[in-house]
């Protein structure tokens, strides 16, 4: 006996050992009576950079905020599902991308503060535009977070690249020339024939720009109202399939993947004339093209009206451990006027409608892109904007479809057959 | 080691004849205690860190299981593996697996093979050569294959820029099945080549000097020697080498996931280069779809022991065969 109680004591200790080296415990009181924050995000939210957190500690002195941050959302999102499902380790107040808002929504909404229960809710929500409040919705009324940035999206195209190909360079004349998709595959019939086009150029990155852009202006993207995925019968994907792949068909693509290196080369290289941008991609495009390709580039309206892509909200976890402290952080971090300096300093666009229609964001020019009136373009493309219905399978959807058209462009596969592949891939993702 | 070594034949003389008395078995264990005491931390850390996901693993790989709700899970049997092997997708990253893994595991080792052999030479600067050499092993996987992802890119890749150079016409590396799989088989023969050749130059030196001598006498040229008693020498050392990377291809995982250097996780447009460890990812953790993905696994396993099984089979035919 005595030595089975021995061994076990060993086994004990052994374990206890082991738990405390990957235990992680600690208290986030401080000795002072400070109250430290956790915030969870990923890729580039930008309050840090744009000082909010430096001018909030400053209102309240009692606060401290620490910000971890993982570079992909993907990765992110896969922490932040193991911690639900566990549900320990959440930071007071986590990230939420559009990429996995409705799974939050869908399964999670119960592990979040609901703030369309907070007092004053109702003034809050209602500063936000509808389409950007609607995905963060359960269907029980439940409000899951407060939306940050929001993606509008337009049309980025080279100035220069136009000029040698002799076609119009003026945005508004383009916007018009492109007021639907078929337009602008015209206009990019007439940049591939063009005999002064700058050798090795095509007028549009990849199949993915132009598909992902058109999904959501149709009625249906890629799932129906009750968030169940419906890619074959939506009239958004038929509409957006037959545009992209005789994009790809006829060669009008570079045939690119979107975010690989050979695209944030081709920025640099100039190897494309068109690429259809969120308010963000601006951002993207200034730091892949650099200062070389200042006044290159320019802005227009997207072909076929307006859409969104990306966006993010902030949540705060029921565990949390400062939940009220949290949840005013989040109101002030999203409010109208710190949404305005985030678009002054880091460009990133409101998703207030009252911010967005302040003069200093309705007003603004980006110089890189030519003095585009950027304020405006995107302002007026997230005035209009419809609410699309979103599944927790968009994002894989719609890779299986921007692989199968880049099939299209660079393999020779034929539209129906890559429709195909792409839709048996789909089954396999919904399972 | 002392445990095994202690009194080996009291076990076997004492279990069929008689129970052993009460008194006995304690005995043992307390004259023992430190022995158990010494190796406990790794069985520990083994059961929960190895063990434990291993069974947990088979136990998921019988649920359809959530990654978001994991507490959901429901029993289906062995629904997972039947799916499993009906997929398309599932036979796909088998077939890639496969053709990556000899596509790289032949050259290299025989690369390894071949660089050990001059490395057994006195050549001047041996140590650099050799530190040299296993250099690529300590690189990480992820930082070795972002460089190469951007050699092998279509349009301002390297060394596409160096075809067009010499009159041949660009390649696009990663969207074609072959040449995608040959570049990824490239990053793996450059990251293993070196780490393999000093497995073999370790077992070279210790084949007797007196063989070599012995051939030279009876007039064997280097390369007779280097057939005839080098290769025999390494036989046990190259089934090693063998085992090893044949697990090593199975699991072919960080290569194929950052190839693409966008993040997807589906190995290429047409899957063209996906793998079974990629595909168990893209199942799990892209899809959600955390049973098929646990199948998936379990499948590798067993693959893993049928390949590594058959090899050691084949070892031993061939070991009786030469007695």
């Amino acid at each position: 006996m005595t030595v089975l109680r021995k061994s076990r004591a060993a086994l004990g200790v052994g374990l206890a050992v082991a738990l405390l080296a990957t235990g992680c415990g600690g208290s986030d009181a401080g000795d002072d009576g400070t109250i430290t924050l956790d915030v969870g995000l990923f890729g580039t939210f930008g309050f840090e950079e744009a000082g909010l957190y430096d001018e909030y500690m400053e209102l309240h002195p009692e606060i401290r905020i620490e910000e971890t941050s993982v570079e992909r959302s993907a990765d992110y999102y896969r922490t932040l599902q193991t911690r639900l499902a566990a549900n320990s380790g959440l930071a007071d107040i986590q990230g939420i991308e559009i990429g996995f808002v409705a799974d939050l929504v869908a399964n999670h909404a119960d592990a979040f503060v609901d703030f369309a229960a907070l007092d004053g809710a109702d003034e809050v929500l209602s500063g936000f535009y509808d389409w950007k409040v609607e995905p963060a919705t359960s269907e029980d009324g439940r409000v899951i977070g407060l939306g940050t940035d929001a993606g509008p999206e337009a049309m980025c195209y080279r100035r220069d690249l136009f000029e040698q190909a002799g076609l119009p360079t003026d945005r508004a004349e383009l916007s018009a020339l492109w007021a639907d998709w078929d337009g602008y595959l015209e206009v990019g019939r007439r940049y591939a024939a063009a005999p002064g086009r700058a050798e090795g150029t095509s007028f549009v990155d990849s199949p993915a720009s132009i598909f992902s852009a058109a999904v959501y202006q149709g009625e249906y993207a890629y799932a129906d109202e009750d968030g169940q995925p419906i890619p074959e019968t939506s009239d958004g994907v038929q509409a957006a399939w037959a545009d992209a792949s005789t994009a790809a068909e006829e060669g009008l693509t570079a045939g690119l993947t979107q975010f690989g290196d050979e695209w944030n080369s081709a920025f640099a290289n100039g190897g494309f004339a068109t690429v259809a941008c969120p308010a963000w991609m601006l951002g993207y495009i200034t730091s892949q093209a650099g200062d070389g390709a200042a006044g290159l580039w320019d802005v227009a309206a997207l072909p076929g009206g307006s859409t969104n892509w990306g966006g993010s909200w902030l949540g705060v976890p029921e565990s949390a451990e400062n939940r009220e402290e949290a949840v005013a952080l989040v109101q002030w971090l999203t409010a109208p006027e710190q949404q305005i300096k985030m678009f002054t300093r880091e460009a990133h666009f409101p998703s207030s409608q009252v911010a967005a229609e302040d003069p200093a964001v309705s007003g603004a020019v980006n110089d890189y892109f030519n003095g585009a009136p950027v304020g405006e373009i995107f302002g007026q493309s997230a005035a209009s904007l419809q609410f699309t219905p979103i599944s927790r399978y968009d994002t894989q959807i719609q890779e299986a479809f921007s692989s199968a058209l880049t099939n299209v462009a660079t393999q020779g596969t034929s539209p129906d057959d890559a429709f195909d592949d792409a839709m048996a891939e789909i089954d396999d993702i919904v399972g | 080691m002392t445990i095994a070594s202690d009194e080996p034949q009291v076990a076997s003389i004492a279990a069929p004849s008689a129970p052993p008395g009460p008194a006995r078995r304690p005995s043992r264990l307390t004259r023992n205690r430190w022995g158990y005491a010494y190796v406990a931390p790794f069985f520990v850390l083994f059961a929960c860190f190895s063990l434990y996901p291993f069974l947990y693993t088979a136990w998921i790989s019988l649920h359809d299981v959530d990654l978001g709700d994991v507490d959901g899970a429901q029993w289906v049997g062995l629904a997972n593996y039947g799916e499993l092997l009906t997929s398309e997708f599932f036979w796909n990253a088998a077939r890639n697996t496969l053709t990556i893994g000899v596509l790289s595991t032949v050259p290299q080792l025989a690369m390894a093979l071949g660089l050990a052999h001059l490395l057994n030479y006195s050549l001047r600067g041996r140590t650099f050569f050799r530190v040299a050499m296993l250099l690529p092993y300590a690189t990480s996987i992820a930082a070795a294959t972002l460089v190469f992802g951007q050699l092998f890119g279509r349009d301002y890749g390297l060394i596409n820029a160096g075809l067009e150079a010499v009159g041949f016409d660009r390649v696009d590396w990663e969207g074609g099945t072959w040449s995608s799989q040959l570049a990824i088989s490239v990053i793996v023969i450059w990251r293993w080549t070196g780490y393999n050749a000093l497995i073999y130059l370790a077992a070279m030196q210790a084949i007797p000097e007196d063989l070599y001598e012995a051939a030279t006498l009876d007039g064997a040229s280097r390369w007779k020697q280097f057939l005839h008693v080098t290769i025999p020498g390494l036989r046990p050392t190259i089934l090693f080498t063998i085992v090893v990377s044949t697990i090593g291809a199975v699991q072919l995982f960080g290569e194929p996931l950052l190839f693409s250097g966008n993040g997807t996780t589906n190995g290429g447009s047409s899957n063209q280069y996906q793998t079974l460890g990629l595909l168990m990812y893209d199942q799990g953790w892209t899809n959600f779809h955390l049973g098929q993905a646990a199948a998936t696994a379990w499948a590798m396993f067993l693959i893993i022991l049928v390949v590594v099984g058959a090899w050691a089979l084949l070892a031993r035919r061939r070991a009786r065969a030469e007695r």
